[in-house]
């Protein structure tokens, strides 16, 4: 992701995220019959700050929990952002989609 | 440090829009030239135009069959949602007052001008936004670099 440009306070130094990243559907259940999952992939055009206020928007998450999937976004390449039936999961990338991010799914292997 | 942009959340919850006359005549034509090349663009599933690509992204990449079953489902939805965008900024491009709608669709026409930009441009996480003056990508690239500065503005102003 592009950082910052213009500001001082985000996308100045590798930061590791300072706190620990729920894994979308593990907290809320361990079904194993939930098989889909929503991924965001590292992209060089997409700001980190607007990445992060996407996650808040369309998922409700926190600035803290939606912070720390986009870091694991920029330092790993993708993060876990959602997850459910394929229908949901389908109607979450579109979502996405719309907002310009780079959004795939999968089975939950 | 507080990052205080063009683009400032008001006490009444709308925004203040501080952009010259240049500036806004540069978003004109640049909304009219991504119009155009949806317009362009009449294919189905997906992007013909390599550079629109970012626009109509991939939902499956490893199952082809479901890949062109989404895209087929979506891309009268995603052209819909750009344009709706561009529209907005159309119809809004010499005010100085924006409510949060209209914001938001201004923040959408912006973030895809820089997808399509910066696929034209090939930018990478290393591209220097300011560039060699002698490179002929120079202003493209000082354009690109502008629109990140304004998306982030919004970001900052909607997210305060």
């Amino acid at each position: 992701m592009a950082p910052a440009q213009f500001t001082s306070t985000a996308g100045s130094a590798p930061v590791t995220a300072p706190f620990e990243v729920d894994q979308p559907g593990t907290d809320e259940t361990t079904d194993p019959d939930i098989p889909w999952i929503v991924l965001v992939w590292n992209d060089p055009i997409n700001l980190m700050s607007y990445v992060t206020w996407v996650l808040q928007k369309l998922f409700g998450y926190s600035r803290e929990k939606a912070t720390a999937l986009m870091l694991d976004v920029h330092y790993k390449g993708r993060a876990v952002v959602a997850s459910g039936t394929r229908e949901k999961c389908e109607l979450d990338v579109f979502r996405l989609h719309e907002h310009g991010l780079w959004a795939t799914m999968q089975h939950d292997r | 440090m507080i990052f205080r942009g063009p683009i400032r959340r008001t006490r009444r919850g709308d925004f203040d829009v501080r952009l010259s006359e240049s500036e806004r005549q540069l978003l004109a034509s640049l909304v009219a030239q991504l119009r155009a090349a949806l317009e362009d663009d009449t294919e189905a599933g997906g992007a013909k135009d390599p550079t629109l690509k970012r626009l109509f992204p991939s939902a499956y990449p490893d199952d082809e069959h479901r890949d062109l079953e989404y895209r087929s489902m979506v891309h009268d939805d995603l052209v819909a949602r750009h344009r709706a965008s561009l529209d907005t900024v159309e119809s809004t491009l010499s005010a100085t007052r924006l409510d949060e709608e209209a914001l938001l669709g201004w923040m959408g026409a912006v973030n895809d001008l820089r997808l399509v930009l910066g696929t034209r441009l090939d930018v990478s996480e290393e591209t220097e936004l300011v560039p060699d003056p002698d490179d002929p990508d120079a202003p493209a690239l000082a354009v690109y670099g502008y629109l990140g500065f304004l998306l982030e503005s919004m970001v900052e102003a909607v997210s305060g």
